[in-house]
């Protein structure tokens, strides 16, 4: 088991390298001179060759890729062309909110969907199967963005419950779980339909197995029945419990620009707005590290899990 | 993510084939009525964006400022008009064609390069193999969402670019597809018999391993078109994608969302398109690949 621990953290690092490698192709595939794409129009002379000098422009790509490689490997992001802050520092915050709402959206679809598709599988073809089968195919096919503007309408402009925009301002538990109530539901649709499907499949798996029959066979009561059920279909379900959290942090931008919630899709919003490539590259790059890592701990909690993963 | 395919189907084993696999799907298609129902929806919506330019009463691109924002249902405008007086029916349908346009053409791309470059891997193996699929996998470290977001973001807004940046979402996920379907075939008896019997690598390929792959890969295409609708909408959603004037979806969506204080119904038109062509395309492929009995 060691040794696939070992394998599996090495295989990290070339997806990691590889993630940079695209994130550093970025200043590149931007329209016009990388200069212009990170640097303020209306830098210096003086600014400008610093700045050449210090990204290396004047040498050859492999050459730039590990200068900057090596500013990222010590923290060092650039500086935002907007606000001519350090990018690391604007990320940071970012990500901080980012990771609440991720957090908050991946309990509440994890709750409902693990719930739904258990209830499912044990009412396999009744009302509640198909119900559930209607949640997973709504989660799966609308269009998040557009389901935060119909939150918006109903909640905030029709009803006048929540508010529409951005994060609370004044302190207190109250007014924070206001603001992100919306969002957190919108960004929940996506991972409730996925989750309800692969637990209902998984469970239905586990359920059409021979030793669920002995078990019902020997007359065990259905809720110990339920209970094997759940542990053996716990593994699968724990991968994909793992990679929609990853998802969810990842996949928000659309979500946080139409609340203007202030996380890391916002920052990259408005960077693309403001053609602020640093900014983009840093936002980019830390969620693909983090969503690389996430993946690396689901796999490695599922070995514990289920040993037999290591084996294959 | 494990692809088993359907029963081999061996286009050399003449003879007795009572029934054959295709038309037992169709049978089992004709029996659901989910999926014929989808199937029908969205026929529909194609046929509708097809013939946009004879459908739509009205000019998309022409508005008049003392009509802006008419409620679902005003005189002239049956589904209201837009945040510049512009006929919402009309753009619709505009919209739709652009909307499926950028949609399905990175599913496309990604059909005929990600099958190419799976089959070559799975089948030739080897360095050839490790080559291009730990290549994919970086491609894997990003979210979808994420992935086409940040390569649209550094290309700048435009079809061209929306279509660029999403089919470099979905190869990687045909190639997987792909070249686990080949791996799978290819050690399947049949294709050593076929060896044997002296057939070259080309009749191999393109007689044996082809129409064992296909199938599967075409139901994994299917499940992404949804996917990529919502992406390319959401691309335009963010300012990048399509570019205005022009009618699409998320475009639409976008500049709509202002007005929702105004007028509540209009704006949610454009979303509820894509929801509604996103879900018979879920339908649709689910339908597919139960038909088909693949298992993705």
């Amino acid at each position: 088991m060691w040794a696939y621990v070992g394998r599996r953290l090495l295989l990290a690092i070339p997806t990691l390298l590889g993630a940079s490698i695209i994130v550093f192709a970025m200043v590149h595939l931007a329209p016009g001179d990388p200069i212009a794409a990170v640097m303020p129009a209306e830098s210096s002379q003086a600014e400008i060759e610093a700045t050449k000098r210090a990204y290396g422009f004047d040498k050859p790509l492999p050459v730039q890729y590990l200068v900057w490689l090596g500013r990222v490997a010590q923290g060092d992001l650039g500086k935002s062309i907007a606000t001519r802050r350090a990018v690391v520092l604007d990320v940071r915050d970012a990500l901080a909110n980012s990771l609440v709402l991720a957090l908050s959206s991946s309990l509440l679809a994890f709750a409902l969907g693990i719930g739904l598709g258990l209830l499912a599988a044990f009412r396999q073809g009744r009302l509640l199967d198909k119900a559930a089968s209607a949640v997973a195919v709504v989660g799966v096919s609308v269009p998040h963005y557009w389901a935060g503007i119909i939150l918006i309408i109903v909640f905030s402009v029709q009803l006048n419950w929540l508010p529409a925009m951005g994060a609370a301002d004044d302190p207190g538990v109250l007014p924070y779980l206001r603001h992100i109530a919306l969002p957190t539901l919108a960004l929940a649709l996506i991972p409730l339909g996925v989750i309800t499907r692969v637990v209902r499949s998984a469970a239905l798996d586990v359920l059409n197995q021979e030793f669920v029959l002995a078990l019902r066979a020997k007359g065990l009561a259905s809720r110990r029945v339920f209970t094997h059920v759940v542990k053996n279909a716990a593994p699968q379900i724990l991968t994909v419990l793992g990679l929609q959290f990853g998802f969810q942090l990842g996949g928000s931008v659309l979500v946080e620009a139409v609340f203007s919630w202030p996380g890391t899709g916002y920052l990259l919003n408005l960077a693309i707005f403001q053609r602020d490539i640093p900014v983009l590259q840093g936002v980019i790059l830390v969620l693909a590290t983090f969503f690389v890592l996430l993946n690396l701990a689901v796999d490695l909690l599922q070995t514990l899990v289920d040993p037999r993963i290591a084996r294959h | 993510m494990a692809v088993t395919t359907a029963l081999p189907r061996d286009l050399d084993a003449a003879g007795a084939t009572p029934i054959s696999y295709w038309r037992t799907v169709a049978w089992r298609l004709a029996r659901d009525p989910a999926t014929l129902v989808a199937g029908a929806l969205l026929g529909l919506i194609v046929l509708s964006a097809l013939l946009a330019p004879w459908l739509a009463p009205y000019d998309p691109n022409a508005g008049s400022i003392r009509l802006r924002l008419a409620p679902v249902g005003a005189p002239a405008h049956v589904l209201g008009t837009d945040e510049q007086g512009r006929d919402m029916l009309s753009r619709l349908l505009w919209g739709g064609r652009m909307t499926l346009v950028a949609g399905l053409t990175p599913v496309l791309v990604a059909f005929v390069l990600g099958t190419a470059l799976g089959v070559l891997a799975g089948y030739v193996g080897g360095l050839t193999n490790t080559l291009v699929m730990r290549t994919m996998d970086i491609f894997y470290a990003f979210p979808a969402v994420l992935l086409a977001i940040a390569i649209s973001g550094a290309l700048g807004p435009g079809l061209p670019n929306t279509l660029i940046s999403l089919s470099i979402v979905f190869v990687p996920r045909v190639v997987r597809v792909a070249e686990s379907a080949t791996v799978q075939v290819k050690s399947l008896e049949y294709i050593a018999a076929a060896r044997a019997s002296g057939a070259g690598v080309p009749a191999i390929v393109r007689h044996h391993l082809l129409a064992n792959v296909l199938g599967p890969i075409l139901v994994f295409a299917s499940t992404q078109v949804s996917l990529s609708i919502i992406l390319a909408a959401g691309l335009s959603f963010l300012g990048l994608g399509v570019t205005p004037p022009a009618a699409e979806w998320g475009l639409m969506l976008n500049t709509l969302r202002q007005s929702i204080y105004v007028n509540a119904l209009v704006p949610a038109l454009p979303g509820l398109a894509i929801f509604v062509t996103s879900m018979a395309f879920n339908l649709l492929s689910d339908g597919l690949r139960d038909a088909m009995e693949i298992r993705t």
